[in-house]
């Protein structure tokens, strides 16, 4: 019967409350979106690091991995320092240039460069892309690239093409030259989608850069064994290899999450005053609808309903607001996140993976918990009102009126 | 139709209604306002009492205080037996659920709620049983002539139709007393003479029921008229 009765007084003004759940579902969808970003980015960079399978990533001292033109020196007996550790199962040792390819017509004209960032890996064990079409760098001469690139080239699976690299600006040479042939396509995984990337064998890159950059790496992937502690393996490699900066994927995401903490504190900040602004809408609401009904609510109170009973009514009132606001404004969150996703996501230079508003179920429910829970709190300044009505004096008061 | 009758209890001699020396004060502003001053009455069970006198003599005031909806400032108030003038909020609730019946001037029926489920809310309450309620809310619809409108919803019911509909679900947990505040108060003659013909029904069937009222046809329609004037009765007290 209370249903019913708190169903019956939502009715009873259908616009009132039509208007107050739409209100309720803008402060939900808010509050969606504002949960989805205060984790979204963070969740998204750590099924980045994950989706590959690498457990850490060794980087030169005091850098984070590609931060700076930085390489790490003695690829082959750093290697061989990690194989004897057992609880390291893979070891991909990365290295990263730029290159540059003459764009020719069909006429054999040249008609500029494109440049790109290239990673030098082996095939067998690398965890930078993932393979698409065609055929990986199986041969020194093998180049990949990613469909930017290959759309700025206007190259196709077999062409042959020029690539440098090494450009040194002041003679305008380059330190090396290599025909190499496009064999395959790939999604560069930590790479934007504006981005152009290519990978070569890292002997083919090693070899085009010089002496300079002979046995050097730029990075580290590293898998450990199954059970093993990727932040024991992550000191062991620090004491042994001082030369590097390990970073496990717990490291990393706290280094993001120091990084994004302003973007957290704004979306608190963001879904704290959706919150509160769906809180007090629910208030007045509830509230307004109490003092319309004082008489109605005094008559219930004299023929015997239990104050627990009104106030079980009017906040049923509230909850159900703010339920049916949720609902409503989980989808209009849904559709206002992948928006504003797609806007912040084309920022130049994020990684294609990276989502600003990544939905979890998880936050779903925190924001549908959220908004039921100040549903109730917003039906309780009403209801103590309405439990409070001196009887008599509100029938006397409604007889007058 | 037999519906309202009261089970036949043990003989209990006392009356169902006794109040002793009761004063009610109100601030009204910075002035006390003196609403009942020393109100001495008994009301025998089975009897129908009419509280008659000018407007703002403290006859809905003395109403109150014995439906339990108000306490007095001094004095005591008994119904059934059972002091009722010092009850808690929780007591009181409960006390009126079970014992006493209201009837207003303006109805207050629940707008959205048909006619059957108005006269079962204070079964709902009561914890009556969905059957039971349903059953017995037919049956007082029945008794008050409303068979034909259980389904149907206030807006959709006459003045006195709604009226009649309030009488029912002041019946609804078989109270042993009905008070009815000007009952007659919103109806025009003919409507408010068929409630005043049921209210003599429903006394006729053993329900104790004191009224107030300005309607000399619904005082007269009662066994015992009381007058009060200036917050005291005047004529026909215990």
């Amino acid at each position: 019967m209370r249903t019913t009765l708190a169903q019956a007084s939502l009715i009873r003004h259908r616009a009132r409350t039509l208007l107050a759940v739409l209100g309720v579902a803008v402060a939900a969808a808010m509050l969606l979106d504002m949960v989805m970003l205060a984790t979204g980015m963070r969740e998204s960079f750590r099924e980045l690091l994950v989706s590959r399978g690498f457990d850490l990533r060794l980087a030169p001292k005091g850098t984070l991995p590609f931060d700076t033109d930085a390489t790490i020196p003695g690829v082959a007996a750093i290697t061989s320092v990690l194989r004897n550790n057992p609880d390291i199962r893979e070891i991909s040792p990365v290295l990263g240039a730029s290159i540059h390819i003459p764009i020719r017509n069909r006429e054999g004209e040249g008609q500029g460069d494109v440049s790109s960032a290239v990673l030098g890996i082996d095939p067998t064990v690398q965890g930078d892309y993932e393979f698409l079409s065609g055929r990986d760098v199986t041969t020194p001469d093998a180049i990949v690239a990613n469909d930017y690139l290959i759309r700025r080239l206007r190259a196709r699976i077999g062409d042959t093409l020029a690539v440098a690299t090494g450009y040194d600006p002041q003679t305008r040479t380059y330190s090396g030259q290599r025909k190499l042939v496009l064999m395959g396509r790939a999604r560069f995984v930590y790479g934007a989608a504006d981005q152009s990337a290519a990978a070569v064998r890292r002997e083919t890159l090693e070899a085009m850069e010089g002496q300079a950059r002979h046995d050097h790496a730029s990075l580290f992937m590293i898998r450990v064994r199954k059970g093993a502690d990727p932040d024991r393996v992550r000191e062991w490699i620090e004491t042994y290899i001082p030369s590097v900066s390990a970073i496990s994927i717990a490291t990393a995401i706290a280094q993001v999450d120091q990084r994004l903490s302003y973007f957290r504190q704004l979306a608190f900040i963001l879904g704290a005053v959706s919150l509160f602004v769906g809180f007090l809408l629910v208030t007045t609401l509830v509230t307004v609808s109490v003092n319309e009904r004082s008489g109605e609510i005094a008559v219930m109170r004299a023929i015997g309903v239990s104050r627990a009973h009104v106030v079980q009514q009017v906040v049923l009132e509230g909850v159900a607001i703010s339920f049916a606001g949720a609902l409503i404004g989980l989808g209009l969150g849904l559709a206002t996140a992948r928006y504003l996703n797609a806007i912040l996501s084309a920022f130049p230079g994020l990684p294609m993976a990276i989502d600003f508003f990544l939905f979890q179920p998880s936050s779903a429910w925190t924001a549908l918990a959220l908004l039921v829970a100040s549903g109730i709190a917003a039906g309780v300044y009403p209801a103590w009102r309405a439990a409070s009505l001196p009887i008599a004096e509100s029938l006397r008061r409604e007889a007058i009126a | 139709m037999t519906e309202p009758t009261q089970t036949p209890a043990a003989p209990d001699e006392r009356p169902i209604v006794s109040l002793r020396d009761v004063r009610r004060d109100y601030a009204l502003g910075a002035e006390r306002v003196h609403a009942l001053q020393g109100v001495t009455l008994d009301v025998e069970r089975g009897d129908y009492v009419a509280i008659v006198g000018p407007s703002g003599c403290g006859k809905s005031t003395l109403l109150n205080l014995i439906g339990v909806i108000d306490q007095p400032t001094s004095g005591t108030v008994e119904i059934g037996g059972k002091r009722v003038d010092d009850m808690s909020d929780w007591e009181a609730t409960s006390f009126r659920l079970y014992n006493i019946g209201f009837v207003f001037q303006r109805f207050y029926l629940m707008p959205i709620l048909s006619a059957l489920e108005n006269v079962a809310l204070p079964m709902a309450e009561a914890k009556v049983p969905r059957e039971e309620r349903r059953e017995r809310a037919a049956q007082l619809l029945a008794y008050v002539g409303l068979s034909n409108r259980e389904r149907h919803r206030p807006s959709e019911l006459s003045g006195g139709e709604q009226q009649r509909v309030a009488i029912a679900r002041a019946l609804a947990n078989r109270p042993t007393l009905v008070l009815a505040d000007e009952p007659t108060g919103e109806l025009d003659a003919h409507t408010g003479a068929e409630i005043i013909s049921l209210f003599q029904r429903l006394n006729a069937d053993g329900t104790t029921i004191v009224v107030v009222t300005h309607d000399e046809g619904l005082a007269d329609a009662a066994r015992r008229k009381i007058h009060m004037r200036d917050g005291k009765v005047v004529d026909g007290s215990a």
